[in-house]
């Protein structure tokens, strides 16, 4: 399998797995590189194997399609075409400058790339892997929006919620409330309501039934409307009152979170004043949308578009040698992760193999491609934060969660220090220095700021030790010598 | 009461003993440092730097560092990634958790 041309394929998600295990079966030598111990990703996140679940797929949708990915994986790598690496926290891949001539006309050439990984769970030990081309499917993270108490211990992503969930089978509480906006709030209500968690409502800011009124949309999708009636009459067995046009304008304790106020909101996104109301709970998950991870591909020198990696038809970036795949190439769920990595997969096989790449032979995946696309843009109109979110926004309130940085001193360096974008607003107050790096903030600043979220252009995907970035490559050169 | 462990019908190895700042607690095989400590009533295990305030998981995916925690002398560990072995000691993380 060696004299194969290699891919290396970042991220065992949907995007991921389908770009992995199309690609072994077309010609090519693939090493998949995950920084969790089980593949998956977050959407088929599975339960450490310790645990022995019996019955995983209860807190799974589209079971199926897992154990097939799963299975073709396991058939891959026991064949040799495919290397699956768990563990490995990739946090730079590199364009090598000296690699071998002469193999130009085969998508670039040969062991173009250096992907730079820390060995999990420590993330001290290095580990390069060299291929001749880099499928990125490094997925997506959640977006949360601040609002007083929001940095309570028991306030969590709603992502965070179901991802504890699925992976460890525990839960942070009795009592929780569902918030924010955006279709994942649906799966986060049920899987915690199925788990013996009292839902004590899901708080959803827009109105969805906005979205029935986009038949053309839901016309295309009958198992996305299908999908959606499920959610609709899980949430009705389990007694789960659904608030529309409501928002959590607070969240209440001291040590830990004891309530949350939630209120109405008016067609204009403010709220409703005398509509407040207090609702007892341990938990909160909250969402606001999803964002693309991005570092590798800005590293790389990809084209952005707005926030996500910018694709061709064959899911190619304009850095040749380089493809992507899945939510880093825009927020589409994990139907269109699938299809997307499918069709990255053949496209990089064919033209590592030499092969001109014949769209005939995905046309199934682009046809489904090309309706979910759609359908995420028309839930993307309906989907949103309360439009005067950043109402809520005390001036007390904490901003940037790792540096402490109140919305009050974000506020003053706009008005009174004139900062009049995201990165003059870290200069003065920090916003954004911290450990995550602007993740979490980064919306929540460009919002109070006035600006658009713009990409942040950070070096590396996640910390590194300075012993590792300076011997990194070592090996590399004394190749060469 | 119905728990995750019964949903998924889990029927994990036999658990073991770590500690949280010296006092003992039970662990499941495969749980991460924060998921035994929720299974334990525990929700907040670091306070922060400037205003000593608790934090506990938030993302709980490793992206946005807010349930650091100190395992065997190791501060600013994320308590959504690492897994226990038995005999761990945990310990809540003050501020940059470099000084005590």
């Amino acid at each position: 399998m060696t004299d194969r041309p290699h891919l290396a394929v970042i991220g065992a998600g949907p995007a991921g797995l389908a770009a992995t295990v199309t690609a072994a079966a077309h010609g090519v030598r693939v090493t998949l590189l995950d920084s969790a111990v089980q593949a998956g990703g977050q959407f088929y996140r599975q339960p450490a194997a310790e645990l022995h679940a019996g019955r995983p797929q209860a807190l799974h949708h589209q079971w199926r399609t897992w154990e097939r990915l799963r299975d073709a994986l396991a058939r891959h790598v026991a064949a040799g075409r495919a290397t699956y690496l768990t563990d490995h926290h990739v946090w730079f891949v590199e364009r090598r400058l000296n690699q071998q001539p002469g193999t130009a006309d085969r998508g670039g050439p040969r062991g173009a790339f250096t992907v730079h990984a820390l060995l999990g769970p420590e993330q001290e030990a290095p580990v390069e892997v060299t291929a001749d081309a880099v499928l990125l499917a490094t997925g997506g993270y959640e977006k949360v929006l601040p609002f007083p108490g929001w940095t309570l211990p028991g306030v969590l992503t709603a992502g965070g919620a179901q991802a504890m969930l699925k992976g460890t089978l525990a839960v942070s509480g009795r009592t929780a409330v569902v918030a924010g906006t955006g279709p994942l709030l649906l799966p986060v209500a049920t899987g915690l309501a199925a788990a013996g968690v009292e839902v004590a409502a899901l708080v959803e800011s827009a109105d969805p039934r906005a979205f029935l009124r986009r038949t053309r949309a839901l016309a295309a999708q009958p198992g996305k409307v299908a999908e959606g009636a499920q959610y609709a009459a899980q949430l009705l067995r389990h007694r789960v009152k659904l608030l529309t046009r409501h928002t959590v304008v607070e969240a209440h304790g001291d040590e830990r979170l004891e309530a949350v106020t939630v209120a109405a909101l008016d067609t204009d996104g403010r709220v409703r004043p005398g509509t407040e109301r207090r609702i007892a709970c341990d938990t909160l998950a909250v969402g606001h949308g999803m964002l693309p991870h991005t570092d590798l591909a800005e590293t790389l020198g990809c084209r952005l578009d707005g926030l996500h990696v910018q694709v061709d038809d064959e899911q190619r970036t304009d850095v040749p040698g380089i493809w992507a795949a899945g939510e880093t190439t825009g927020i589409g769920g994990a139907a269109l992760s699938l299809a997307e990595g499918h069709i990255a997969g053949r496209s990089a096989a064919a033209r590592l193999t030499g092969a001109e790449p014949d769209p005939r032979t995905w046309a199934t995946a682009a046809k489904s491609r090309t309706g979910l696309r759609e359908f995420f843009a028309a839930l993307d109109t309906v989907y949103a934060p309360p439009a005067r979110w950043t109402d809520l926004v005390t001036d007390d309130t904490v901003v940037c969660r790792c540096e402490e940085v109140t919305g009050g001193a974000i506020r003053e360096a706009v008005a009174r220090l004139g900062a009049g974008d995201v990165r003059t607003v870290k200069l003065l107050t920090r916003a954004a220095m911290g450990w995550c790096q602007g993740r979490m903030c980064g919306p929540a600043v460009a919002g109070l700021a006035g600006c658009e979220l713009t990409p942040s252009r950070r070096p590396f995907a996640r910390p590194v030790p300075l012993g590792v970035l300076a011997h990194a490559g070592e090996a590399e050169d004394d190749e060469h010598q | 009461m119905r728990t995750p462990l019964d949903l998924a019908e889990a029927h994990p190895d036999p658990a073991f003993t770590v500690t949280l700042d010296g006092r003992e607690i039970e662990a499941l095989p495969g749980q991460t440092v924060a998921a035994a400590l929720w299974s334990a009533g525990v929700t907040s295990w670091r306070t922060t730097r400037g205003e000593g305030r608790p934090r506990g998981v938030f993302c709980g995916i490793g992206v946005c560092y807010d349930c650091l925690v100190t395992v065997n002398d190791r501060p600013n560990q994320r308590a959504c990634l690492v897994p226990l072995h038995p005999g761990d000691a945990i310990r809540t993380q003050e501020g940059t958790g470099h000084d005590d």
